[in-house]
């Protein structure tokens, strides 16, 4: 084996593209903060970090949810539905007393996890496609919403308002939540043999399934923590706005926005290459992104535009890394 | 690398689709036969509702309404039957109501030249889509996800928050107006030409050599790239007739209703989801255009019927969510028998 060939076999790993991002994110945060320093502001003030922490935790719960669902080869587009669905459950359930948080919780992770199991069946059992089945669903708990609510209903007590507005340090709570979503999916994927079946079913679904692994079972759990994940995400937005929200998930655009993190992050859409860790640095690159345009009081449409390119842009880096990396992988063989 | 969204079905397509129209008869991927059915369900329910549904003029009247989807949907074929997506398409419509308003500003004399500037904005917007795809190979639903939230911005920037300006009763009258005195029909609306022009085109362009081999690209892209079909060329262009159909449809729209950033919203989901319910198959390869025309015009029929039933508005979506899931759900337990 030639030196050549041995060190592009160390270097496979970089196939995930997902440590892009962090570089990205140094260069986001040297270039913003230096932007922001000169316009006589600081992006690195608690004040603005805690914000900025605060606006990565509700996108980055359901991004790690859209995480898995990517990994599986599958996609959700219902999440935002789901969102605004929770977050009204939540606070009619709590109706403003602090004996009903714990009922309250429990209600919401039923009703995500249902609609997440409804997503998988839909998907593996009646084969639907990924994307006209939860686009579907989704369609079915906005039409529910719009019938049955015109405005913010129920109310959250006090006690549950902890949980959008308390820090522990300078790191606000709800970013502790979003880091220990973040862990345990990423643990799953990691170490349990769920998280490989589910790697092994988003690389090739035929490949799995003729070794053994019941693809059926592991995309119909992919999907129900991906409606869990954005059952938290609602919880979280019900205790920051202190009510049920019929239209917050379909304005924040969690649906595509969630999507573009996972791929900022160096996902493939395609499924089975990525991780975790990625969507995190995407979810913090956003962010950032998002907080220097505030500090700067640039126009918040101008923002988008930022945005659109940035996600265009990366995931036209990592392809262009791939065609590298397996140009020199044919040229080693060669 | 086109997106492959995967539908766990275990069978991978066995049977070969027919290079012309991939598969036009029978219960098979790609076949309008569940469609035309669902289609005919739909008319007779209308019909029995709304007795005078028939009469030409209320009927072409029904068909200017559906054009502005049929054509987007028409657009949207050729990008989703190469193995692409385009969702853009509703951010790029509301982008080119709000430039002809800003542009027209209530002048006359420049409802023509806007109006090129219009068409030629939809295939710029299409070219720079397919040449990121193609040329960069950065997934479709990336690209144009990124397209749409730059048109969103750029939009909302260029215009300080709400649209400005007027159109022009010359640019609002494809949309309105007819060529009046028509015997039997009464009045012949603009936009059923510009709908049967757009249909006899598109057909025409699928039995053409670009038609066979834009199938063979989304069928099996390398397959199609090993027998020399220049695949990249042809992608792009599926692109340029997305963004064209936007430009037309746009300008139909804008004939229709007032000047808002609400015109083209979410049109994109719609788009596809009529392309699906015509038959077509999400990643390629299957389908006919004609099926994904029918699409959107069943969808427009299940829209009026509900109308018609005086199911509110809020409650559409759902029924509507709920209809494509049954009939998406049918075409593929009917596939696998």
């Amino acid at each position: 084996m030639s030196e050549n060939a041995l060190r592009t076999r160390l270097r496979l790993p970089q196939l995930d593209a997902t440590n892009g991002v962090w570089p990205a994110l140094a260069v986001a945060l040297i270039i913003g903060g230096t932007l922001v320093a000169l316009d006589g502001g600081s992006l690195f003030s608690e004040s603005s970090m805690i914000s900025l922490l605060q606006r990565a935790a509700g996108l980055g719960i359901v991004a790690v949810g859209q995480t898995i669902a990517i990994l599986a080869g599958s996609l959700d587009l219902s999440v935002a539905y789901v969102i605004s669905l929770t977050s009204l459950v939540a606070a009619e359930t709590m109706a403003g007393s602090d004996g009903m948080v714990l009922p309250a919780i429990l209600a919401v992770l039923a009703v995500s996890a249902a609609i997440g199991l409804l997503n998988g069946l839909l998907i593996t059992k009646v084969r639907i496609n990924a994307f006209i089945a939860t686009l579907g669903v989704g369609l079915l708990i906005k039409g529910y919403l719009e019938q049955g609510y015109a405005g913010p209903a129920g109310s959250v007590p006090t006690s549950f308002q902890h949980l959008g507005y308390d820090r522990v340090g300078p790191i606000p709570l709800s970013f502790l939540l979003f880091a220990a979503v973040a862990a345990a999916v990423w643990f799953t994927l990691r170490s349990t043999r769920y998280g490989h079946h589910l790697i092994a079913t988003g690389g090739d679904l035929d490949v799995a399934r003729l070794s053994g692994v019941r693809t059926d079972l592991v995309l119909i759990r992919t999907h129900v923590i991906c409606s869990l994940c954005a059952g938290i995400a609602g919880l979280y937005l019900a205790s920051r706005l202190g009510a049920g929200a019929p239209r917050v998930g379909a304005e924040g655009g969690y649906d595509l926005e969630s999507i573009a993190a996972v791929v900022l992050g160096g996902t493939v859409l395609a499924g089975g290459r990525g991780g975790v860790t990625g969507t995190v640095g995407g979810v913090l690159l956003l962010a950032v992104i998002d907080g220097v345009f505030n500090q700067l009081e640039v126009d918040s449409f101008f923002k988008q535009m930022v945005r659109g390119v940035v996600i265009v842009a990366a995931v036209a880096v990592y392809a262009l890394r791939l065609r590298r990396t397996s140009d020199r992988r044919k040229a080693a063989v060669a | 690398m086109s997106t492959q969204l995967a539908t766990p079905t275990g069978s991978a397509p066995a049977v070969p689709s027919g290079l012309g129209g991939g598969g036009r008869s029978g219960w098979g991927a790609g076949s309008i036969r569940p469609v035309l059915i669902i289609l005919v369900l739909l008319l007779i329910a209308v019909g029995i509702r709304q007795p005078d549904f028939y009469d030409p003029p209320v009927l072409l009247a029904f068909l200017k309404r559906a054009a502005p989807l049929i054509i987007l949907a028409a657009g949207q074929y050729f990008v989703i039957v190469a193995g692409d997506f385009d969702l853009s398409v509703g951010s790029l419509v509301t982008a080119e109501v709000v430039i002809a308003a800003r542009l027209i500003d209530g002048d006359p004399a420049a409802t023509w030249p806007v109006i090129v500037l219009l068409l030629g904005f939809g295939l710029l917007i299409g070219l720079v889509n397919g040449l990121v795809t193609t040329l960069l190979q950065v997934p479709s639903f990336i690209t144009t996800l990124g397209m749409y939230l730059v048109l969103v911005g750029a939009v909302y920037t260029w215009t300080g928050g709400s649209p400005r300006g007027a159109l022009s009763e010359e640019f609002r009258q494809f949309g309105r107006r007819g060529i009046d005195g028509v015997p039997v029909l009464g009045q012949l609306p603009y936009a059923v030409l510009v709908l049967a022009g757009v249909a006899v085109l598109a057909v025409l362009a699928m039995r053409s050599d670009f038609g066979k081999v834009l199938l063979a690209v989304g069928d099996n892209p390398r397959a199609a790239r090993v027998t020399g079909a220049r695949t990249a060329r042809v992608r792009t262009i599926a692109f340029l007739a997305s963004g064209l159909a936007a430009a037309v449809a746009a300008i139909l729209l804008g004939g229709f209703g007032g000047v808002s950033f609400q015109v083209g919203q979410g049109l994109e989901f719609t788009a596809i989801t009529a392309v699906v319910l015509g038959g077509v198959v999400l990643g390629g390869g299957r389908g006919s255009v004609a099926g994904a025309m029918l699409g959107a015009l069943t969808l427009q029929t299940l829209l009026t019927l509900l109308n018609l039933l005086g199911v509110s508005g809020a409650l559409s979506s759902a029924v509507q969510g709920l209809i494509i899931l049954a009939a998406v759900a049918v075409g593929t337990l009917r596939r696998r028998t």
